[in-house]
């Protein structure tokens, strides 16, 4: 039986999976429109921006941080071998040219992929549109990077 | 301003980076949305876990809002949750406006390896420079998007 397939590495992932959703509803960065009163740099001067995401991430990094420097102490994680820390370092074509991309489809909706799966939730009108789109798009995406950690890594350092 | 929420922010932040917090130190992974869905398509090796943390996801939404309601959308006592309406001035239906920033969104954060929470909440904790240069990006590109299409 695998690492990963064990009950402690199961139910510490449900947790995380229930801190985030709650996390999510509780910011209100579930709501599209909120998200996108952030994005919305030209109600500043008009007095109509919403600052709310920046506190959000801010804080997250905050406790993130932490973990992090917690972590950095010990070999491994709780209930897996090893910390699957990202070994790329190279800032490369993919990263910049989906991080443009992302930020157009972003800058559309106000839905980034931990919003829309928690809409789920609620289940609005289109969402199921958006999801079967982000899949799509995820899975052209996988098409064209190379596939396989070692492959990766080599074009990535 | 009216719908600035400065504590329910801070407190909903808090829960995000502790269940990054919870992933990493328990399963050593990294709680990036795009990265957790978008490997669950083939050839992925570790599939429960994921679909058990999406699964999970929604459910903690979902009790949230009942737990806390009124926060803002969703839940009794919420607004509906409502997804944006494609800006008229350019001609394309609202469901079409979603797919293609759908597809924008799940073919960008692939190739570039992450989102709000992968980049932006792990990778910037973790002070990687991948990450700083993607959130830079895709905040600075998504702020544009909104000037230009005027969709707010």
């Amino acid at each position: 039986m695998s690492q990963t397939t064990r009950l402690p590495y199961l139910a510490t992932a449900a947790l995380s999976g229930l801190l985030f959703g709650a996390g999510l509803y509780v910011s209100q960065m579930v709501d599209p429109l909120k998200v996108l009163r952030f994005l919305d740099f030209g109600a500043v001067s008009t007095g109509g921006w919403d600052p709310s995401l920046a506190f959000v991430i801010v804080a997250a990094i905050g406790v993130m941080f932490v973990a992090i420097r917690i972590g950095r102490k010990r070999q491994a994680p709780a209930f897996d071998t090893a910390f699957n820390e990202p070994e790329f370092r190279r800032i490369d074509t993919p990263l910049v040219a989906g991080s443009v991309l992302f930020g157009i489809g972003w800058g559309m909706s106000g839905i980034c992929p931990g919003p829309a799966i928690s809409l789920i939730a609620f289940w609005p009108p289109d969402l199921l549109i958006f999801l079967l789109a982000m899949f799509v798009g995820s899975y052209a995406g996988a098409l064209i990077i190379p596939s396989g950690r070692e492959r990766r890594l080599a074009v990535a350092r | 301003m009216d719908s600035f929420s400065p504590i329910p922010a801070l407190l909903g932040g808090a829960l995000i980076g502790l269940a990054s917090a919870v992933l990493w130190l328990g399963n050593g992974r990294i709680a990036g949305i795009s990265g957790i869905f978008g490997q669950l398509l083939p050839p992925a090796r570790t599939v429960v876990w994921r679909v058990v943390f999406l699964l999970a996801l929604v459910l903690g939404t979902l009790a949230a809002a009942w737990l806390f309601p009124g926060l803002g959308v969703g839940g009794p006592g919420g607004k509906p949750a409502d997804l944006v309406s494609a800006p008229a001035a350019w001609g394309i239906s609202t469901p079409v406006w979603l797919a293609i920033a759908g597809v924008l969104t799940g073919f960008g954060t692939k190739i570039g390896n992450g989102c709000t929470s992968g980049h932006g909440v792990c990778g910037i904790a973790r002070l990687s420079l991948r990450s700083f240069v993607a959130v830079g990006i895709f905040f600075s590109v998504a702020i544009v998007t909104v000037a230009v299409t005027g969709v707010v």
